[in-house]
């Protein structure tokens, strides 16, 4: 692990990239990180995450901006400025049922080619996929997602790089922090070694590539 | 009484208590309001909360302890928070013991569309696919025609969320079930004919012979 500035962080990554990021609406969203890609001007980037939150929020500042191409996410519905880049083609939007999209982040850090699940089966979700029967119930085969750089917000994180959350800013933030190649941290408070006690890790330091240094 | 305040506070007699609960947004939110005293139900925020209390004061809320919408909520003593693979585990592992959703058209076999309107409305489906799909009981709750137009219908013309059929609508006008895949009529809202309500819901509906008033 390495700390670095949101700067220096954000400098790893090339345009084009795909990212995940974590938050729902906004909430565990790495502002710091987000912020710093607008400043870098970042481009053509495919994001994963729950959703583009809201204009001038979290990922609807990235769509506010112009740099993203492709999202794979559960909801653009309250972001407006989405929407509109979808339908003049600016943007590709795939929508995936918020559990399968979950599911598929945390099958791409657990070494797993994807899951199977019910959810999806009878509608527009099942058109393409394979679907299994498995003791009688049919299910899709729902493929791993992975990616080049995940950027999850923690609310403690240890000068090693040991995470834990708050609250609801937990969200897609531990289970994106396994699905990339590159972890990217930004956390409310930097705290010494043992503050956080070994049962309330919720993410261990050798998944944190880079921890982005407070002040 | 106000049209919404019937269908939540009839929905709110279906808790149990010990029971876990996801309400979605809008007159399904409301149902918390009507959970009588001695009722204790554990409510799901899918984002990652059990133990969802009401929405704080104004200035007390925590910017960091939302609902599902991103509006400050309370959590409730003995709340817990999780990531979201949990909290859909919660939710198709079958542990959500009733889920209340809105619902832009249901059919007579109750099948269930309530998340997109083709080349107009295409919010993505969040939560609701796996919602409707997985949890033990579900329920909607909505106005039983919109702009005139019954909203039960004999089939779905927009695109399904599950291939499971809901348990129960309930409306401002009645309460209505699908026992063996039917569209049954238990309950008027008070004042409502039976007349009335078959008159305004296009599916054919299965009368029996008593047919009560909701007791609100």
């Amino acid at each position: 692990m390495q700390t670095v500035s949101a700067a220096e962080a954000i400098s790893k990554i090339p345009d084009g990239a795909t990212l995940m990021i974590g938050g729902f609406m906004g909430v565990g969203t790495p502002e710091r990180l987000v912020d710093e890609l607008v400043r870098q001007g970042k481009r053509n980037l495919t994001v994963i995450a729950n959703d583009t939150a809201l204009p001038g929020r979290g990922i609807g500042k990235l769509v506010d901006a112009g740099l993203v191409s492709r999202t794979i996410a559960s909801h653009i519905g309250l972001n407006p400025e989405t929407q509109k880049q979808m339908i003049a083609g600016k943007m590709t939007v795939d929508l995936v049922p918020q559990g399968t999209l979950i599911e598929r982040i945390r099958a791409g850090g657990y070494g797993l080619g994807g899951v199977l699940t019910p959810t999806g089966v009878g509608t527009v979700v099942e058109e393409g996929k394979q679907k299994v029967q498995v003791n009688g119930k049919s299910y899709l085969v729902e493929t791993a997602l992975h990616a080049q750089f995940a950027l999850v917000e923690a609310f403690l994180a240890d000068y090693m790089g040991n995470l834990s959350y708050a609250l609801t800013a937990r969200n897609f933030n531990p289970v994106i922090a396994m699905a990339a190649d590159t972890t990217i941290v930004a956390a409310e408070h930097i705290v010494p070694v043992g503050l956080i006690a070994p049962d309330h890790v919720v993410t261990p330091a050798p998944l944190v590539d880079y921890l982005v240094t407070n002040g | 009484m106000d049209p919404q305040a019937i269908i939540a506070k009839r929905i709110a007699q279906e808790l149990r208590s010990g029971m876990l609960v996801n309400l979605g947004i809008g007159i399904p939110t409301m149902v918390a309001n009507f959970v009588p005293s001695d009722v204790k139900v554990f409510f799901q925020s899918e984002n990652g909360l059990i133990g969802t209390g009401a929405i704080p004061e104004q200035g007390m809320g925590h910017r960091l302890l939302t609902d599902a919408g991103g509006r400050p909520v309370t959590a409730l003593p003995g709340a817990c928070t999780f990531d979201s693979a949990m909290s859909f585990g919660l939710i198709r592992g079958g542990h959500v013991d009733i889920t209340v959703l809105g619902a832009l058209q249901v059919d007579a076999h109750g099948l269930l569309a309530n998340w997109m309107i083709p080349g107009k409305m295409v919010p993505g489906m969040g939560g609701a696919m796996d919602l409707v799909t997985g949890a033990k009981r579900v329920i909607v709750a909505m106005q039983h025609t919109a702009k005139g137009k019954p909203k039960i219908v004999n089939k779905c013309t927009l695109p399904l969320t599950s291939e499971r059929p809901i348990d129960l609508v309930v409306s401002e006008m009645a309460v209505i079930a699908f026992p063996g895949g039917r569209a049954t009529l238990l309950e008027r809202a008070p004042g409502v004919t039976t007349e009335q309500v078959v008159a305004a819901t296009e599916a054919k509906l299965a009368i029996p012979d008593k047919i009560p008033e909701m007791q609100l």
